[in-house]
């Protein structure tokens, strides 16, 4: 492991909660309907941070829970009930149904794991109904996807067949061309989890083979395991370097030789090579801090500095799992300053001391940042973008060098500079 | 339960956070979890504003639960007190905190500091955003006033006489996330200057807890948005006997009355009667002879009260249209809302439901929706223009140029704003009308894009369902031809009666003769 420093901090958190990965959950598989059980705020929460007012109606809603809900918690499963009801009523197209629970929720310990559990019976063969929490109180941003996928392995059937099972939601276009080149290597048994439909569950077991496209994904990769499924250890495909160990990880585990894997991609990475000595040179020597909000941060850190030569100043992430982020890890220069957890205003502090050419932030930061004068770029829009593999790397690249290239447009009309 | 797809307020601490961002030296300790910081993004980001809001979010977590919460609490007031150094506290608890009832309020009042501390209970289970920036207000002025209510003579609104100055007036209601306030408050102030009254104190928008202690050096308040303030001039008038405006000056008669209401309270004479009808074009441009098609264009009006109800009376008194229909998301209006609708005789939606506000747009068939972003979607999806008159906020409400919605250029803007998507609406009538000859090009659009097909869209979904009518009606060749030539933004209106009348007369298939017979019945 590179000599890498690990800090930990506490304090007041400037980050979503887990509620925020509906938004692409909801999208990956359309045949689901994300029914949270909580406030005003949570519902308040998803519309303001996925815009959702483009949507003639929304495959996500908010069970708002009321003062009489709080006053009898057999009333509140009462009425989550009739709720329900209705929902299935008027959108009968649905297949499953996730019970989210929210922080309100959880504090009041309505139980939504038997509340969907009696609904599993009553809809039998209609709709599934699954449980899991989004609340800010235990999870961040991206670990509501942890937590969805987690819920969804105990509906996962057993099957001994060797296959290779991409977790984690990507894209439509970058799974397609993943999936392409797998087979191309040789891997022809591949499936995704998230499923592109709710019911089409892949079947898992001793002989599956479980290779993460996502780094935020710990629960999910654990209870995998203990399902029997083998863990591919292996850096994110994120850039080209990250992509490449990706698929050499996976070759491995199939005992595909390294030189098949060199011969197939070797085409593409030439390509993406070129691609990105654009962005390379607006990027190279800039300094970079990296807020916590996706715990991608790790991942795009590694690449902006090893692959766009970019210097790291913060490296931020909400929560860190040193073991399923070592091979991340290994690739990063030494003395790094990984900081873990947040106290936001301390970290501000740092941001502006450090004087960064750019720093990776939630929405509710940037604007206030960019008045001060530092470039900035919204964490959020890393999982709503294609970024993965290596056809990817140079828009990944993009992303960062826009707001540096747009920095300078704006700046240059009214100052000379030599 | 409430089951919610999409809601026009956020939480009651909102509404809080939009009083103490609206104002300076101000800081809101928020007892809540990491989730809730997401609302900075609407300062932030929809706002565009370049400072965060000063708002510190105590970010307890699970594992907190099972230790000391109020701990954490006083921390986080300690270490934002001695960081931002306010000159006011507001002390509050989100959804989620106001479970655990560590009462953050007390706690703050507690640990001795100097400064005033307001201790905010908003109850986030059964209240809403502006009922949460309304009461946070009114709690801010009440606490950095209360002590001068005993020793205060009842303020007289004509005491500026025995002063010897011009008579001062406060502006209370404008704050973030409302609709325009910015150049609202340009407006009215400039209105007010231009008949020789003052302004005191602007607040919350740009005021400092000192402002609010100055309130009471006016003669009278000028409630804006009564959404926001009407709370906080109420308290005003009960404790200082400070009168306050019930007009709200949008549109040219209401800014008219406005001014009116003003002087009468102050006993100022009013010396420029006659020149106030030309201070807007609006009176003009709508009577000249090119608006004659805005005659009973039927509109349909949904927004927060305040809007909704100023929209309808100048739809209906400066612009003659016909107010097809009127409906409000804030209950705290509706007994308002309601009246003005009875006047207007339609029946009044009062919902948070925008599925119902759809549908009821969708059965009103109007030509002109006044709604607010969400009501400028669905327009567009039953390719109905559209023009927003009212929160929740996006960023295209914030526009970069000067455009009230309040005072003679409110009028301009509104003017300019209302008519414009409808001239468009008049464009595509034509194209309706010419689609048949030779010369029209199929898919000639005119700016308001889709629409243009989307007529045709309509038309042939209908022809598809007109074959499987549910009653069992069946729509003959001539009657369908009849149909086509109506024009689109009736048509399903049409479509609906002729129906609905040929149910009633027990007429099993519609020709082209039906449609003028359900027409003669229904008009």
């Amino acid at each position: 492991m590179s000599k890498v420093e690990f800090n930990k901090e506490t304090g007041p958190r400037e980050v979503f909660c887990g509620l925020t990965s509906i938004v692409w959950l909801h999208r990956r598989m359309p045949d689901a309907f994300f029914l949270v059980v909580g406030s005003r705020t949570c519902a308040h929460l998803i519309q303001s941070a996925a815009g959702v007012m483009i949507f003639a109606e929304p495959r996500f809603g908010t069970a708002i829970l009321e003062e009489k809900d709080l006053a009898g918690l057999a009333d509140a499963h009462e009425e989550l009930d009739r709720v329900v009801n209705d929902l299935i009523e008027r959108r009968p197209e649905i297949k499953t149904l996730f019970l989210v629970g929210s922080c309100p929720s959880e504090v009041i310990k309505l139980d939504l794991a038997t509340v969907a559990e009696k609904l599993n019976k009553r809809f039998l063969g209609q709709v599934r109904f699954v449980n899991y929490t989004g609340s800010g109180i235990e999870t961040t941003f991206t670990q509501g996807e942890d937590g969805a996928l987690k819920a969804l392995i105990p509906l996962m059937e057993s099957s001994d067949e060797e296959k290779l099972l991409l977790v984690g939601t990507l894209a439509n276009n970058v799974e397609d061309r993943f999936k392409k080149i797998f087979r191309n290597l040789g891997i022809l048994n591949i499936e995704s989890f998230p499923p592109r439909q709710s019911t089409e569950i892949p079947k898992i077991g001793k002989n599956t083979k479980v290779l993460l496209t996502q780094p935020y994904l710990s629960d999910t990769a654990r209870v995998l395991k203990h399902r029997g499924c083998e863990i591919i250890s292996a850096p994110f495909p994120l850039g080209i370097e990250g992509s490449t160990e990706w698929f050499l990880a996976a070759a491995k585990a199939f005992k595909i030789n390294e030189l098949k894997v060199h011969e197939i991609i070797s085409p593409l990475i030439d390509r993406a090579k070129l691609a990105l000595e654009s962005h390379k040179e607006i990027l190279k020597g800039k300094r970079l801090f990296l807020l916590p909000e996706s715990q991608l941060e790790i991942s795009l850190a590694r690449f902006l500095h090893n692959e766009c030569e970019m210097d790291l100043i913060e490296v931020g992430t909400p929560y860190l799992n040193k073991d399923l982020m070592k091979e991340e890890i290994n690739l990063l220069p030494d003395n790094t300053k990984i900081v873990e957890g947040q106290h936001v205003e301390k970290q501000l502090d740092r941001v502006r001391e450090s004087n960064p050419d750019l720093v990776v932030c939630g929405m509710g930061l940037a604007n206030p940042l960019e008045a001060e004068g530092i470039s900035t770029k919204w964490s959020i829009e890393m999982v709503f973008s294609p970024i993965h593999g290596i056809d990817q790397a140079a828009d990944l690249a993009g992303l960062f060098s826009k707001p540096l290239k747009r920095n300078k447009i704006l700046t240059s009309k009214t100052l000379v500079t030599h | 339960m409430e089951l919610t797809l999409w809601t026009y307020e956020g939480p009651p601490h909102v509404g809080a956070m939009r009083i103490a961002s609206s104002m300076k030296d101000i800081h809101y300790v928020l007892h809540a979890p990491q989730g809730d910081t997401y609302a900075d993004l609407l300062f932030t980001m929809i706002e565009r504003r370049g400072q965060r809001p000063p708002v510190t979010y105590t970010t307890f977590q699970a594992r907190d639960l099972g230790g000391d919460t109020a701990e954490l609490v006083k921390k986080n007031i300690k270490e934002a007190v001695e960081r931002f150094k306010p000159k006011t506290l507001l002390v509050g608890e989100s959804c989620t905190a106001e479970l655990i009832q560590d009462q953050p309020g007390a706690l703050a009042k507690g640990m001795g500091f100097d400064m005033p501390i307001v201790n905010l209970e908003l109850p986030a289970y059964s209240k809403k955003e502006n009922w949460g920036a309304s009461e946070t207000f009114y709690q801010l002025t009440r606490t950095l006033l209360k002590e001068k209510v005993s020793y205060s003579e009842k303020i007289s609104p004509l005491r500026w006489k025995e002063f010897g100055r011009r008579p001062k007036v406060n502006i209370l209601g404008p704050s973030l996330l409302g609709f325009r306030c910015r150049d609202d408050v340009i407006e009215i102030q400039r209105i007010l200057s231009e008949q020789g009254i003052d302004t005191n104190v602007v607040a919350p928008l740009g005021a400092s807890p000192d402002d609010i202690e100055r309130l009471i050096n006016a003669e009278i308040n000028v409630c804006l948005y009564p959404e926001i303030a009407e709370a906080t001039c109420d308290w005003l008038k009960r404790n200082f006997g400070m009168e306050y405006t019930n007009t709200i000056p949008i549109g040219i008669k209401n800014t008219i009355e406005f001014i009116n209401e003003v002087h009468k309270k102050l006993d100022l004479p009013l010396t420029n009667k006659k020149e106030l009808e030309n201070k807007s074009k609006l009176p003009w441009y709508s009577k000249s002879v090119d608006s004659n098609y805005l005659t009973g264009k039927r509109v349909f009006i949904f927004g927060d009260g305040t809007h909704a109800i100023a929209a309808a009376k100048i739809a209906n008194e400066e612009l003659g249209f016909e107010v097809v229909g009127l409906g409000t998301y804030s209950r705290e209006m509706a007994r308002q809302v309601r009246a003005t609708a009875k006047d207007l005789n339609v029946e009044a939606l009062i919902t948070n439901n925008y599925l119902e506000v759809e549908d009821a747009m969708k059965k009103a068939a109007p030509e002109l929706v006044l709604g607010t972003q969400m009501e400028r979607h669905s327009a567009k999806r039953l390719g109905i223009p559209c023009s927003v008159i009212s929160t929740p906020m996006h960023v295209q409400d914030v526009p970069a140029r000067y455009s009230p919605q309040m005072g003679w250029e409110g009028a301009n803007v509104i003017f300019d704003d209302w008519v414009h998507p409808l001239m468009m609406g008049l464009e595509e009538h034509l194209i309706d009308m010419f689609k048949h000859d030779f010369e029209f090009v199929d898919g000639h659009q005119s700016h308001l894009g889709h629409t243009a097909t989307n007529s045709k869209d309509i038309l042939n979904s209908d022809e598809k369902k007109e074959k499987n009518s549910k009653e069992g009606i069946i729509w003959t060749e001539s009657g369908r031809a009849e149909l086509t030539k109506v024009p689109f933004f009736v048509r399903s209106k049409v479509k609906t009666n002729t129906e609905k009348y040929a149910i009633l007369r027990g007429i099993p298939e519609i020709s082209d003769e039906t449609l003028y017979d359900a027409k003669a019945y229904f008009s």
